[in-house]
Order: structure tokens, then sequence, then C-alpha cells
């Protein structure tokens, strides 16, 4: 190709930021380790967040630099990195706080975070107020944003730190302050906040989070691991799959696909080679299992596509990680290593003849990178961008490729199913929906955290094992299922958490949110977070989706502020239809559910008396 | 080396059996029965991107709409274009593009908007234009917070940077074809890319340069394929400005491009003896509609007005 190259250059620390990237690929063995384009293009994302995390942005220097290295168009370059929230294209100091204000962080105490950061920083994003912090002997500025949902929703508030440099470092903490966030804006460790890890079932899913070192392979051997990819690779792919199959295993990312039919389809594709994908961009607003599960048992997952890619015929798997999780990077990297030391990963895994490896990939701030087909876009370099279904992945996936994505969590449940087998899979949960789940319970409950509990357990028993709302205040309503869920009333707590209980009672179990509001928590402000949410996350390809999400937070200011067009009814009707277009003309998920929490508050909750103007 | 004779796919469309060659679209099914498809991102000669959705009609047993311009044909389909589903999907998708972008110079957007009885207005006046620059400046992931009065629009002043065209974003749908044609469909420079998230998507340069500074090499293909005045001649753009733009006083020539031996065709629409706007047509077997800089402006550059 014959580009027409910036000509700015870089600066000696950016050279070797991208170079690094480009010579890591090539000693990890890296599938970019081939001399092509695609392979090159994939490095785009990696080699921006290379620049950004030894600058604290993306300049014209470093962006140029990456095109000529990479062989990649400027303005496609341009293009990718102003799509991603972490990726800055305009100078900024090395130290920078991403604040939660998303529904769990905004009922605890996010505003007030705000304004002390406000008063000691200035106002976001402002670059006459940017304070002076103490970086390591070095005096540098320090700015600060607000940020979607984090993923600690279970500590809230949260905040994500980052400070760029030569040693850069990120670090995401809840029960965040003021004091906490501007100390960690000088480089200090920040203590963990505590959360709740319980089961009141078998622990399958949660058997080590919490109780075993997750950074020891040696431990996590001797409580288990490895067994189930032992089996797996003496029962051959398709016992593996037929076992998957048999136990009726339902996707965990929100969509419930049979994960058996998925990995038989991949295995039958007649295109090569064959991918398997993580997805552990768990971006969904009150959703943070995902994140418990690879920080407290990342062998687990590692394992659990080290099988994936035994029963589909894949040599090479991805973990495409939310970039704001940087313990879970850490945990997941250190553990790749010690199992390809061990000779779990590599050219061959536990000694036999299948050969494995994963690749750790990082997101930049996206939700919509969660979405299976804009998540290949964003590995293979390109804008997370959805693609249209057909074809799917599992014919063309990743790199065009036959692919089994699935979640983290779909993932770990595999190693009980392989190692005990359907049956004892389906000994907990119901016979639609067999097996165990795991809920991320936040909002105003005693006792915040990720929980396990068989397929089939009512609600109200759920919040209960939580400790119920503190100071035994009503419950308003519980958000089930994420910002793409929906509201549950006080009257339908007796759901039953199963894929045919939420259905049946009109709901979705989504990713696994139980975030609970009780009766002090302002409902209004929390419908119209969530427009602002969509409304920001949307990629903007397609119509309905760029123009409804605006025009649905518009809508929701005005029944706020009172002063409605034409009254709340006709606001409700043209509602109906944005909800309705957006539902059945967006290319995504995205679009398709973006009016559903807040449809569903209405029809439930009616939080607009019919008297407003 | 004999070729199998192409595969048929039978399907229904409105209660009509119709029959096509396998690796049809839906849409290309609808046009053989002349059913009316609506198409904006959609172009002969550039590949399906199905983003204005528009074309979206129903598939029985599918949960959503599906866009006709892209989507296969297959045996056994069965396909309602005229639909409540599909005529609210088609209307709202018009008021949501006519409450955004100023639509005013797209002919098929006046026609669909009477036929489907769209009203941009439901959402309330369309908000002041963005100051220069501003759009540009927004980060992904973060917007002002609005109070509902007014509609957010892409309004925002024309970007003048060079002699051959203009480019004015307020009147800019998004529908990528500028893109495609810059890019691996036509010209292979990739000057323009989509850039930003969600409504502040928009059509830019490497850290929105001007096009002189660009890679950009004013072939005007982007210009050819842009369906709504965004991308327009510095001729069309400064006779419209002065209220001249006559299109009762234009004729419409084709010729055949002298500049080099290639042979493309040329579509020369002229106005007071003056080439005003050039185009080749999208079918030609030379350029599928591309030129390159000579053929585009060559004879414009050389006869407007400087
Ligand atoms: C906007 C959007 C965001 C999504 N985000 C995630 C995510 O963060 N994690 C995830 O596992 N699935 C997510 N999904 C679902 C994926 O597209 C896909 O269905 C899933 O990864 C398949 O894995 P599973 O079958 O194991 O659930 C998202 C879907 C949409 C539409
Ligand atoms: S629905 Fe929204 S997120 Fe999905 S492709 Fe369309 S614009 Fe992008
Ligand atoms: S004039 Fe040609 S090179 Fe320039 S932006 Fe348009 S298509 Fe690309
Ligand atoms: S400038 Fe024209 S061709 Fe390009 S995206 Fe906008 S409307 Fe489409
Ligand atoms: S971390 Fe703040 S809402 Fe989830
Ligand atoms: S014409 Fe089909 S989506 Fe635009």
């Amino acid at each position: 190709m014959d580009l027409k190259h910036l000509e700015d250059t870089p600066t000696d620390a950016e050279r070797q930021a991208v170079d690094d990237v480009v010579g890591q690929s090539r000693s990890d063995g890296g599938h970019a380790l081939a001399p092509d384009a695609r392979a090159r293009r994939s490095l785009l994302l990696p080699a921006l967040l290379a620049l950004q995390a030894r600058r604290g942005w993306v300049s014209r220097g470093g962006l140029g630099y990456v095109c000529r290295v990479l062989e990649v168009p400027p303005a496609e370059a341009f293009g990718v990195a102003s799509f991603y929230a972490l990726l800055a294209l305009a100078e900024r100091p090395a130290a920078f706080a991403h604040l939660c204000d998303d529904v769990a962080c905004s009922m605890a105490g996010a505003d007030q975070l705000r304004a002390a950061m406000e008063q000691r920083f200035g106002a976001p994003h402002a670059p006459e107020h940017r304070a002076e912090v103490h970086t390591r002997g070095h005096a540098t500025k320090a700015c600060w944003a607000k940020s979607p949902c984090l993923g600690l929703c279970d500590q809230a508030p949260a905040a994500l730190v980052t400070v760029a440099g030569s040693s850069p470092s990120a670090q995401a903490f809840g029960g965040a302050t003021a004091e906490k966030v501007a100390a960690a804006m000088a480089g200090r460790a920040i203590e963990p906040a505590s959360y709740a890890i319980c089961a009141n079932g078998p622990r399958r899913l949660l058997a080590r989070a919490g109780l075993v070192d997750p950074t020891r392979i040696d431990l996590y051997q001797a409580h288990g691991g490895f067994e189930a990819l032992h089996k797996a690779l003496a029962m051959g792919p398709a016992a593996v799959i037929a076992a998957v199959t048999d136990s009726k295993l339902a996707g965990r990312g929100g969509a419930a696909f049979p994960t058996g039919k998925k990995w038989e389809a991949v295995s039958k594709a007649a295109a090569t080679p064959r991918y398997v994908v993580c997805n552990a961009d768990e971006s969904e607003p009150g959703t943070f299992k995902d994140r418990v599960l690879l920080e407290e048992d990342p062998f687990a997952v590692l394992e659990a596509m080290t099988i994936a890619g035994f029963a589909v015929g894949a040599a090479r798997g991805y973990l495409y990680l939310r970039g704001e999780y940087p313990k879970a990077a850490s945990r997941i990297a250190g553990a790749i290593q010690q199992m390809r030391a061990a000779g779990f990963l590599g050219s061959q895994v536990a000694g036999s003849g299948f050969a494995f490896d994963i690749e750790l990939r990082s997101g930049a701030g996206a939700y919509i990178c969660g979405e299976e087909t804009a998540l290949f876009a964003s590995i293979e370099g390109y804008r997370g961008e959805p693609r249209s279904k057909p074809p799917f992945p599992v014919h063309s996936g990743l790199f065009a490729k036959p692919t089994a994505i699935n979640n983290v969590e779909t993932l770990a449940a595999v190693l009980h199913i392989v190692r005990e087998g359907a049956a004892s899979y389906a000994s907990a949960g119901t016979a639609g929906s067999p097996g165990t789940k795991l809920f991320c319970v936040s909002g105003r409950v005693a006792n915040p955290g990720v929980y396990e509990t068989p397929f089939g357990t009512p609600l109200r028993s759920l919040l209960e094992m939580a400790g119920g709302v503190p100071g035994g205040r009503p419950i308003q309503a519980v958000l089930l299922g994420g910002a793409a869920g929906g509201f549950v009333s006080p009257a339908g707590l007796d759901l039953e958490l199963s894929f045919e209980g939420a259905r049946s009672a009109g709901a979705t179990l989504g990713s696994g949110v139980i975030l609970v509001l009780d009766d002090t928590i302002p409902l209004v402000p929390m419908l119209r977070r969530i427009a602002e949410f969509f409304r920001d996350e949307s990629c903007g390809q397609c119509v309905p989706c760029r123009v409804g999400t605006v025009r649905q937070e518009e809508l929701l200011a005005r029944l706020e502020s009172g002063v409605t067009r034409g009254g709340v009814e006709a606001e409700g009707l043209l509602l109906a239809d944005l909800g309705q277009a957006m539902r059945d003309a967006s290319i995504c998920g995205l679009g398709q559910t973006a009016s559903s929490a807040i449809e569903s508050a209405l029809r439930v909750l009616q939080p607009f008396p019919r008297s407003t103007r | 080396m004999t070729q199998a004779p192409p595969k048929s796919v039978n399907m229904r469309i409105d209660g009509h059996e119709v029959s096509v060659p396998e690796g049809s679209t839906i849409l290309d099914a609808c046009r053989k029965l002349a059913v009316e498809t609506p198409t904006f991102c959609w172009a002969e000669n550039l590949t399906p991107v199905n983003v204005c959705r528009i074309c979206v009609v129903e598939l029985e047993g599918a949960r959503t709409l599906v866009p006709a311009c892209s989507r296969k044909a297959e045996p056994g389909m069965s396909i309602r274009t005229d639909s409540a589903r599909v005529r609210l999907s088609r209307k709202v998708v018009l008021e949501l593009l006519g409450s955004s972008v100023d639509m005013s110079l797209s002919e098929t957007f006046a026609k669909l908007k009477s036929q489907y009885g769209a009203d941009p207005d439901r959402f309330g006046p369309r908000a002041p234009r963005a100051a220069a620059g501003e759009r540009e400046a927004a980060e992904p992931g973060h917007h002002e917070v609005p109070d509902g009065s007014a509609a957010a629009s892409v309004g925002q002043p024309v970007k003048v940077d060079n002699e051959l065209f203009v480019r004015d974003y307020e009147k800019c749908m998004l529908c990528y074809k500028c893109v495609e044609a810059c890019g691996t469909d036509a010209q292979n420079t990739f000057a323009i890319a989509v850039a930003g998230r969600g409504f502040d998507a928009r059509i830019s340069t490497e850290f929105n340069a001007s096009l002189p500074d660009s890679a950009c090499v004013f072939c005007g293909n982007c210009v050819g394929v842009c369906p709504t005045g965004a991308l327009m001649f510095k001729s069309e753009s400064d006779l419209r400005e002065r209220g001249e733009w006559d299109e009762s006083k234009q004729t419409v020539t084709d010729t055949i491009c002298g500049y080099c031996g290639v042979g493309c065709q040329l579509t020369l629409r002229v106005q007071d003896n003056r080439i005003v706007r050039v185009t080749s047509p999208s079918d030609h077997s030379v350029t599928g509609g591309h030129l390159c800089i000579k053929g585009r402006f060559g004879s414009t550059f050389v006869e407007g007005d400087r």
C-alpha cells in the first residue's frame, strides 16, 4: 500500500513503547508473528494503548509512528484511537482519574466524591485547573473525568487511576475518597476494599475464589486445578462437546445461547484456523462477576479456554479483557506465563499432542466491544463496530474464521461439567436451567458482592442472603439483568431466578445484575443515567441507535424537569415509537435493548405522575 | 473449464413467489418484483455497510427486522415489505435523520418523508449549530447533558479548505459511502475515515487535518457518491450560495474524458456555458462511477471562477 504518513516525529520514549509491543508479539510466538498485513493491523490497539500508558495521551508523533510501523493509514488509526474512552488524543497530565458516576456508585456517594475532587483538582477535563500531584518525587499535573460503571459496584463508589510513564501503573479500587484518589495519582498503592463472595448451594464457580491464592499454579493444582483438562484430553473432542451439550449449558454473557451447539458448529466448520475467544469485556452497568473469577481464579478461566480450544480444534485463544480491570490483567498475564512454564499451554498441552496458546488483549474503554462481532473488530485493529449477522461467528468470526466466543462464567462452568459429567451438573438448578449461576448483588444491600446460587432460587431469597436492605427500609425496585435488562417492582420479588422464570415474568437475567434501590433513591435520575449510558456507548454506526439514544435521553430530561412536549402521555407514545424502532431496526443488541430498562420502569413503577405538565 | 449455472433461490415477498440467483440480496429480489424499497447507504458500486436502516423489511421468524440491501436471499424466506412494523421503523428512521441532519438536498428524503408521514419536529426544535471545531473536540463516552428543550443535531459550519469541493457536514447522514469510495472500493487513498463514537461520530482526516494537508488526491470520488450534498463541488456550492443555482438552465452531456487513454465516461452538467458538476455513471464498465482528479475537476478547474 502506498500511504501518505504523518511527518511528526515521535519521542524516543514513544518509539520504544511501540517497538516493545511489536517485539513482544514476536517473542510471544504470537499470531502477530506472521508478517502479513492482517497481523500487523491487529497490533494497532495494543500499540495505541502502549503510547497512552507511556505518555498519558496519544500524540501526533506517536500515532504517526504506529502508522509507519504497522502500515496503517493515519486517518484510519485516528478513527480507531478516537473510538475509545481510555485513549486521549489531546495532551493530558500523566496522572488521570476516572470516577464512576453510574447507577450503583451514584447511590453510594459518587456525587460527593466528584464535588470533593472538583474542589481539589478543579473541574473535570479543565486543563487550567489541573493541580499538582507528586508522582514518585516528580511534580506532575493531574486531572479527572467521570466514567461509566467500572465493574466495582460491590465496592461503590469506584475509581480507576492511571499514571503514565516508563513504568506505568493502573489501579481500580472501590471505597474511593478524594484522599485515596489523590494518593493513587501520586503513585501509592491503595488497599482493596472488601466484598462478599458467597454461595448458598454447591460452590462450583466459586470453588477457589477468595479461598486459594490465585497467583500460584501449584496451589491451583492442589485444589483440583487441571483435572478437567486432563480428563478432556483423555475423552477426546467429541465427548467433551457431547458432555457440554448434555449439560444444557447456556451462555452467561446475556444471550443464553446453548454452548454445546456453538462448539459443535465451530468444530464442524470447514475453514481453518479456528479460534477460541473469552469475552471478558464485562462492561454492562452493575456487572462484576467475571472480574471476581478473573482476579480470584484466573487459572480456571484459562484451563476452560484450553478445553474449549481442544474441543473445537483451535490452536489459539484470545482473552479480551476490558481495559478498566488492571488487577485481572496482571493476574491473567501471570497465570498465562505460569501455564506456559508448566506445560499447560504451548506446543504440547499437558504432554499431549494438542498445541494451544492464549493471548491476552486489552480493551480501551468501550462497552460495545463486549458485543461479539465488535470485539472481533477491536482485536483486528478496527473500530469496535458490530457487523451484521449472519454470517455468525461460528462460521465467520475473528479474522473471518470459525470462532467459539464465550463469556468468562460460561467457560468457568465447563470445568465442573467435564470433570463430573452433565448429570452431576444438573443436580443443581431447574430442568430448564441446570447448574448454578453467579449474581452481582449491589446497591442498597447489606453485603454487596458476588453470589453463586442454583438456578431457581427466588429473587427474594437471594436478597435475604445478601443481608437485605440496610436499616430495613422498603425496596423500591430491583434492576435485574443490567442496563439492558429491566426493573422488577416490590410485587415481583418472588420471581424465580432461572432463564424460564425470568422469561415468564417478562424479565431477563442478562448478565446477572441484581441492583437494589430502596425507597430513598430518586428513580428518575437513575433512568436518566441509563439513557446517558446508551447515548455514550452507542458505536454510532446505525441511525436508530446513534440518534435514537440521543432522543431518548432528551425525552427523559424533559420528563425529569416536567417541561414535556405535550404531556407525559405524549412523551410515553414518543418513547414507545423510539423503543420499537431501536429494537426492530438497530444492527446490534445495544440499540435493540437501549430502551428496555427505561420502558420497563415506566411499565412497572410509574415514576411520572400523569399530572406533570 | 465450465462453470456450473448459478443456483437459484426461491422465496416469497409480500405473498408473491420470486426466484433470484444464489448470492442475491433481498433488495435484488424486491427489485425483480418491482417492490419499491428505499435505500440511502447502499450503492451498486460500493460494498453494503447497512447502517442507515431505511431498507429494513420483516422476515418471517426473525426477532428483528432485517436490512434488505445486505441480507442475502435464502430459500424459503418469507418477507413483508409493508407491514406496520416496517412502516414504523422507516418513519422513525426518517424522523431521526430529519431532526439531526440537514436533508434538504436529498430528493429521496423529501419523497419518503411524505410517503411515510414522517414528522422530524416531533423531537422538538433543532438545536443551534455547534461552533467550528466543537464536534471534533468531543471525547468518546462524554457529552454535555441535555435539558431536552431542543433536538441535538450535527449542525456546524461548512468546511472550505480547497478550491475543488466543500464539506458541509451539517448535511452528513454518516452513510460511510465517501469512506468506502476513498478506500478499498475505489480510490485506495484512505484519506478519510469515521472518527469519534456514537452521535459524535463523524467523517474525518487524521487529527482533523485540512484536506490539502491530508492524503487526499482530489479525485472527487467521495463527492460523486455522497447522497445528501454534504460533499459538493465548489462550483456548485458557490452558485448555490449566490442563489444562482438553477437546474432549469442546466444541460447534461455525456462525453469521454480526453486526458488519457483509459476512456472514462464523463457526464457534464453545464449552466451558463460553465461546467458545474462532473460525474460518471455508476454502472459504466470502465469507471464504475469513479474518476480521477483530471476527469473530475479538470474542466471545472479550468473554467471555474477561481
Ligand atoms: C452491547 C453488548 C455488549 C455485550 N457485552 C458482553 C460482555 O461484556 N461480556 C460477554 O460475555 N458478553 C457480552 N455480550 C454478549 C456477546 O455478544 C456474546 O453473546 C457472548 O459473548 C457469547 O458468550 P456466551 O454464549 O458464553 O454468553 C454483549 C452483547 C451486546 C449486544
Ligand atoms: S445498534 Fe448502536 S451500537 Fe449497535 S451497531 Fe447500531 S449504532 Fe452501533
Ligand atoms: S477526493 Fe478522493 S482522495 Fe480526497 S477524500 Fe475524496 S475520495 Fe478521498
Ligand atoms: S459526507 Fe456524504 S457520503 Fe460521506 S458519510 Fe456523509 S453523507 Fe455519506
Ligand atoms: S462501579 Fe460504579 S456503578 Fe458499577
Ligand atoms: S440501504 Fe440498507 S441499511 Fe442503508
